[in-house]
């Protein structure tokens, strides 16, 4: 069954990193002055999701792992780093970083559950538990509901950084997202990814060289879910606000979309996909729910025409890799 | 009226026979879904909204054509199934050599665009559908009140299952559908054409979809989202009972619906994500699933 088909990404091509490095400058510099033209909560939008995607990327690109309820740790982190925050009095670091480790844990019971099945089923088993735990957020008491938790504090960092000033915030925020965008380079070039990597070209091949596939898979997993969670925690922090929007499984399929726009596999491709998706929300909000049509016809356009996705077809082109 | 369990029998009764609708619903489309799968390797992700397609389908021919419910039930599958047979040629006989979340993301696509125009032309609220004339009261039994219309819709559903075990399990067509799941090359080379089989079973697959959504239109409301929250229900199903067998996914829906109605008595609070629990627990214990066999 598994040996016909061609992988969900194809091998990059090894050339030198240098033209990552370069992209990674690139970006760097135009995240740095881009608050000057652009909306700072717009950007900020951006990058949580962007770190989001960069997460789902982790195990979809390079572990050829399809999650469909990835929103799970999106969202609970984000509710929980929204509690902490407005009914604990954290800071706004531990509130995300327990926001962050709650959905560590539930990537870790989530995980450990869908990795029993391949495929198809992964994906199938990862949806139905993003929903019951969706179903939880409907009925639990502290999240609030349909109204979920509102009016959020950002409070001061580390005490005493006020992150009511939008550059403080900003400053945050894009920290937070290179630092998440550079763990996660690291640990896809490490001797760990190249795993990873096995796996998802032959995982019957990787099995019989010895490796422990389920617990490679796990542990990207749980990574996984606790970078998401660490977008979901800041985007509550940012927005001030956790609903059920972030758990529910729209959300799951939007992570997906970013991830197939930019380029499934590739390093830069999340980021481009979620800047694109949000721009195109922002851009389309008064069309209602021509929305959800444009992001089916994306969909069906990217799985028919375009499936290196923008940085893929962009690092093809050129025959670097990013 | 007399107590089971400190339950009146009303109550007990009368969420048994919801989760029995329920799960109908459950093994028609779980039951679709596992012939899709069987012969495609595509999850189809556009099932719930083909599903909602055939009770928009029924609401139509009912207020614009003038044609009733048993035009509906009958009609309504063939134009859904042609809809299927046009995007299996259009759209998913493209990705068969590439991996299979290929068919997965590209219906879940579809399912996006086609809840999205439905929604843009009719809103979220449903639309009213009638039980039609000759299925509307209901018997006393005397434990409980049994509207026609639901014994017709468990009885019906029922028959549809069974007939299409039969089909594949039986019957010489169903040997050569089964033959070309397990190996299509082989199923050509004598004569058969494999290709024309796997569009008309997409479209069988949807036509199944549509009839529950036909079914569906009196009991629900006929809305826009009435596919999207039931087709995750309905993976769960799939994941406990494992799509290998067709008895299995037509005894796991039906199972799956009646252990939610009860739940809804005894436990209220679960009867959302008692199914979700479920499938944790055969993950756990039978990770192929009750009726599936090990890849």
């Amino acid at each position: 069954m598994t040996t016909a088909a061609t992988p969900v990404t194809a091998p990059a091509a090894q050339t030198s990193s240098r033209s990552v490095v370069a992209a990674f400058v690139v970006m760097v510099v135009l995240l740095l002055i881009a608050p000057v033209f652009i909306y700072p909560l717009f950007l900020m939008k951006a990058l949580c999701f962007a770190l989001f995607a960069c997460a789902f990327n982790l195990l979809l690109g390079y572990v050829g792992l399809l999650s469909f309820g990835h929103a799970l740790y999106f969202g609970w982190a984000s509710y929980v780093s929204a509690y902490a925050a407005k009914a604990w009095g954290f800071n706004p670091e531990f509130a995300i970083l327990a926001g962050a480790l709650t959905a560590t844990v539930l990537g870790l019971i989530a995980g450990s559950l869908a990795i029993r099945r391949q495929g198809i089923y992964f994906a199938m088993i990862t949806l139905a538990l993003a929903q019951m735990m969706y179903f939880f957020a409907v009925q639990a008491p502290f999240t609030g509901g349909e109204d979920g938790i509102q009016a959020v504090p950002r409070g001061y960092l580390f005490g005493f950084i006020n992150l009511n000033d939008p550059v403080n915030m900003y400053g945050l925020v894009l920290a937070i997202f290179l630092a998440g965008f550079l763990m996660i380079y690291r640990i896809i070039h490490s001797p760990f990814g190249e795993v990873l990597k096995a796996i998802r070209e032959n995982e019957t091949r990787a099995i019989s060289l010895g490796y422990k596939t389920e617990r490679y898979k796990l542990v990207a997993f749980v990574l996984s879910a606790g970078f998401a969670g660490l977008a979901g925690g800041t985007k509550a922090i940012v927005f001030q606000l956790a609903s059920l929007t972030d758990v529910d499984w729209p959300m799951s399929g939007e992570v997906v979309l970013m991830a197939l726009v930019g380029g499934l596999g590739t390093v830069f491709g999340p980021v481009v996909g979620a800047v694109v998706v949000v721009a195109m929300q922002n851009y389309l909000a008064q069309a209602g729910q021509w929305v959800l049509v444009i992001q089916g016809v994306i969909f069906v356009a990217c799985v028919l025409l375009f499936r290196r996705g923008i940085v893929g077809e962009l690092a093809n082109r050129l025959r670097i890799k990013l | 009226m007399f107590e089971i369990f400190g339950i009146p029998s009303q109550a007990l009764f009368g969420q048994l026979l919801i989760g029995l609708i329920n799960g109908s619903f459950y093994a028609l489309l779980s039951l679709g879904l596992a012939v899709i799968f069987g012969m495609l390797n595509i999850i189809n992700f556009a099932h719930g909204a083909q599903y909602m397609m055939g009770a928009f389908a029924a609401f139509f021919l009912l207020n614009y054509a003038g044609l009733n419910y048993w035009f509906a039930l009958v009609l309504v599958p063939f134009m859904v199934g042609a809809f299927g047979v046009v995007i299996e040629r259009l759209f998913l006989q493209r990705l068969y050599k590439l991996d299979h979340l290929y068919g997965l993301l590209l219906t879940f696509g579809l399912a996006l665009i086609i809840e999205g125009v439905f929604r843009n032309n009719f809103g979220s609220s449903g639309l009213p559908y009638r039980v039609p004339p000759t299925l509307q009261g209901g018997q006393n039994l005397g434990f409980m009140f049994l509207p026609n219309y639901r014994a017709w819709v468990i009885v019906a559903s029922l028959l549809v299952c069974i007939s299409t075990w039969y089909v594949i399990e039986r019957t010489r067509l169903g040997a050569n559908l089964r033959a070309a799941t397990e190996n299509p090359t082989l199923v050509r080379a004598f004569g058969i054409n494999v290709p024309r089989m796997i569009t008309l079973t997409y479209g069988f697959g949807v036509a199944l979809a549509a009839f529950a959504g036909v079914m569906a239109a009196p009991i629900y409301n006929v809305s826009p989202q009435m596919g999207s929250h039931l087709i995750i229900v309905v993976f769960a199903v799939v994941v406990i009972g494992g799509m290998g067998s067709i008895l299995g996914a037509i005894v796991t829906g039906f199972g799956l619906g009646v252990i939610e109605g009860l739940t809804k008595v005894f436990f209220p609070e679960a009867s959302n994500t008692v199914i979700f629990i479920i499938m944790a627990i055969v993950l756990l214990i039978r990770p192929a699933g009750l009726f599936g066999r090990r890849a």
